[in-house]
């Protein structure tokens, strides 16, 4: 009948179109999951076609909060992770799921708020000074709330304030459930404080009405570290490849790539690999 | 050509049709013979379509019987055809509709061309063969409808009001074909609610009135002396009708 | 509003610098969302037809079913998909997560159901018109089903660019599965996130405007084609 014939033309034809898509794959490259805060910031872009013309390794990021990068990494979607939050790392190979996690660079966490500061909190130095004064004032403050590396720390200097924030919520303490982006364009929005590191915050370009406001206080302090998910947990991690880009971004080679990465002319990560 | 065995006679045993708890059609028996023109008449509502549709086997009766009596009762629903009140035609050429009934009947693709060809040709629309049916006027159609009917080579060939929503003149083409379809021997069943068709066309005239069968006669008797109150009347114009 | 001005901007600056990024990145949105439109069609033209045309128990609850999936959440189905494909996942093995393939998946799951829904209230109509007529000429259910596909090809254009309509714009779903990876998974809608998270507002809007034109000219072509053939046709 015409109409089947018609109907299996059609269908062959998609079908060629299917088959004619392999140059989708590409074998050489190992997924790399890591932070938003990595890839927004521009880092990646910057060091990874140094690395990939090296070796020829494509190096795929799949750019999520921490807490979801590890999700990601101890089902073994990724080869390697490079996050920024280093209690879960440890506990995440202590749990069998990774191995060998090394320190590779910091940056720092700052406070940012609205430039009118309602709270009074601009040009200090301490952190949990200024998270008590916002608490007190009940100043909107608006959080990741994502359980991201920043999201962690962020929980972390609160307690260390002995500040509830979670009490506030729905009223001063905003959570937003969303990437440091998003949470950045939120806050811009209705004039609140946020905690984001250095990197995102001097990539941002939706800053609206916000300013930095503390820094510089040592507890601020940002480590991310990298490590391979364990072969032993999931046979398919490209183990040699993911070896030879840890190899690199911990070698001088890799760490001076990292330190020369700036945006207007600030330097935004500082390796710190134990070489 | 007829075929070397007839379907013919049908024959309807008490067939009813309930819809809606209401008999549309009302235990009718009759028995319909080769040959002939019959025209099935009555006033609006009367069952007349649903008659139709219930002998060429589009409906289930809900009660009594639907027999082809004749020897070759093999593959009944190729022997028959039936051209509706409102042609529906595919979206395709006008030809190739005709090939499409004709595919659908297991004809051989070189036939096909030829069969159609001969058939649109007969209703003399061989001009728009190419043309798409779906833009053919409403006469045109329905000449098409008549064309594809045919093509078919039915013995006997149902017609359910063919011309109603169609002008004179249409009306004048399409009885033309339903003439020339029976000079080649093929039996006509159709139904009308135009008398003056009905006197012009038939041999023999089922009279519906109710759902039931009110009459059945031969043409020129149903028309001088019907014998029931109800034909009178209905040729009359006293019954309501569309 | 001067950052609308400023997108409308950034959308012709960038179509004019002919960036190579930029054109791989639609490049990639156009052949994944054809695509699984495409397969979507291949299946759900057909579950369509055979919906609208069958008689069998549950076929109501199915159409209500299909209606409902229409208004499946991309994210649901990112999700659905995701764990499929995860490598703790049944289909793990195939190692196709964070590829244009594992997206054409869920895009393809994303719009079957409109593309089946749509196609089976279109078939139905034709059906109802057209039911007696294909009967009396000897077609069965199967051999009507196919001429009713073929004979609402127009109406089944629109049931098929809604797919793609969703499947272009939808960000949810690919952004899961594909990973949003530079160069391999990102495309038009990941891409716009992405700016929207760096807070380029202005960018965001202008591959936003690109992407509305895209989709815009594909249903311009697509509906001028079906009305000329229509007026052919009727």
């Amino acid at each position: 009948m015409d109409m089947i014939r018609r109907t299996l033309v059609v269908a062959a034809i998609g079908g060629a179109a299917l088959a004619a898509a392999p140059v989708f794959a590409q074998d050489k490259f190992i997924t790399v999951a890591s932070t938003t805060s990595t890839e927004n910031s521009g880092l990646f872009k910057a060091i990874l076609p140094v690395f990939e013309k090296q070796t020829g390794i494509q190096v795929r990021v799949v750019a999520l909060g921490t807490g979801q990068a590890l999700d990601l990494a101890r089902r073994g979607d990724a080869d390697v992770l490079f996050v920024h939050n280093k209690r879960a790392e440890e506990k995440f190979v202590a749990e069998g799921y990774g191995i060998d996690r090394n320190d590779v660079m910091y940056n720092d966490f700052v406070l940012v708020g609205p430039k009118s500061d309602p709270a009074k909190v601009g040009g200090g130095k301490d952190i949990l000074v200024a998270l008590k004064t916002i608490e007190a004032a009940k100043a909107p403050f608006a959080s990741r709330g994502d359980k991201s590396g920043t999201h962690s720390a962020e929980l972390r200097y609160w307690k260390a304030a002995g500040v509830d924030p979670t009490a506030g919520k729905g009223s001063w303490y905003r959570e937003t459930g969303s990437g440091m982006g998003a949470t950045l364009n939120t806050a811009s929005g209705m004039s609140a404080y946020v905690l984001t590191d250095r990197g995102t915050w001097l990539s941002f370009k939706n800053r609206g009405d916000l300013t930095v406001l503390v820094e510089g206080d040592p507890r601020l302090f940002n480590q991310y570290g990298i490590m391979l998910v364990n072969p032993a947990k999931h046979p398919h991690v490209k183990k040699d490849m993911g070896q030879v880009f840890i190899d690199w971004v911990l070698s001088p080679a890799g760490q001076k790539q990292i330190a020369s990465y700036k945006i207007g002319g600030q330097q935004l990560f500082f390796p710190n690999a134990k070489q | 050509m007829r075929a070397p065995s007839s379907i013919l006679p049908l024959v309807l045993e008490s067939v009813s049709f309930v819809a809606g708890g209401r008999a549309i059609v009302d235990a009718i028996s009759c028995e319909i013979g080769a040959g002939s023109r019959t025209v099935i008449v009555g006033p609006n509502g009367a069952g007349k379509s649903v008659l139709m549709r219930l002998c060429h086997g589009l409906l289930r009766p809900t009660s009594g019987r639907v027999v082809w009596r004749g020897v070759g009762t093999a593959a009944i629903g190729r022997r028959q055809a039936m051209v509706f009140q409102r042609p529906v035609m595919l979206r395709r050429s006008a030809i190739a509709n005709l090939e499409y009934a004709l595919a659908l009947q297991d004809v051989a693709r070189a036939d096909r061309t030829r069969l159609a060809r001969e058939a649109i040709e007969r209703v003399g629309l061989g001009h728009l063969a190419g043309r798409s049916a779906r833009v053919l006027s409403g006469g045109e159609q329905q000449r098409l409808a008549i064309a594809r009917a045919w093509a078919l080579r039915p013995e006997v060939l149902f017609l359910d009001e063919p011309t109603a929503s169609l002008d004179p003149t249409a009306t004048r083409e399409i009885e033309t074909a339903i003439a020339a379809i029976h000079a080649c021997g093929t039996k006509i069943v159709m139904t009308t609610h135009n008398l003056g068709q009905a006197r012009r066309l038939a041999d023999e005239i089922f009279f519906l009135n109710q759902g039931r069968l009110a009459e059945h006669a031969p043409a020129e008797r149903f028309f001088t002396a019907p014998a029931t109150a109800e034909a009178a009347a209905f040729i009359k114009g006293e019954l309501p009708w569309t | 509003m001067n950052s609308l001005h400023e997108a409308f901007g950034q959308a012709a600056a960038l179509v004019a610098s002919g960036d190579a990024t930029l054109i791989e990145i639609v490049l990639l949105s156009l052949r994944v969302s054809l695509t699984a439109v495409l397969v979507a069609a291949l299946i759900g033209l057909p579950i369509g037809a055979a919906i609208a045309v069958g008689r069998f128990p549950g076929r109501r609850t199915l159409i209500v079913v299909l209606n409902a999936l229409m208004g499946l959440p991309p994210v649901v189905v990112g999700l659905l998909v995701y764990l499929l494909l995860s490598r703790a996942g049944p289909l793990g093995a195939l190692g196709i997560l964070f590829t244009p393939t594992a997206m054409v998946i869920a895009q393809t799951v994303l719009i079957l159901p409109i593309i089946a829904a749509l196609s089976r209230q279109a078939i139905e109509d034709a059906w109802s018109e057209y039911q007696e007529q294909l009967r009396s000429l000897g077609a069965g259910r199967l051999s009507a089903a196919f001429t009713l596909l073929w004979d609402t090809r127009f109406s089944l254009l629109t049931a098929v660019l809604a797919g793609f309509g969703r499947a272009a714009a939808e960000v949810g779903a690919v952004m899961i599965v594909g990973g949003n990876i530079d160069g391999v998974t990102r495309v038009m809608t990941t891409a716009i996130a992405l700016e929207t998270s760096k807070g380029d507002l202005p960018l965001a809007l202008g591959l936003g405007v690109i992407l509305i034109s895209l989709v815009l000219i594909l249903n311009a072509a697509a509906y001028l084609t079906k009305e000329a053939a229509q007026r052919r046709y009727g």
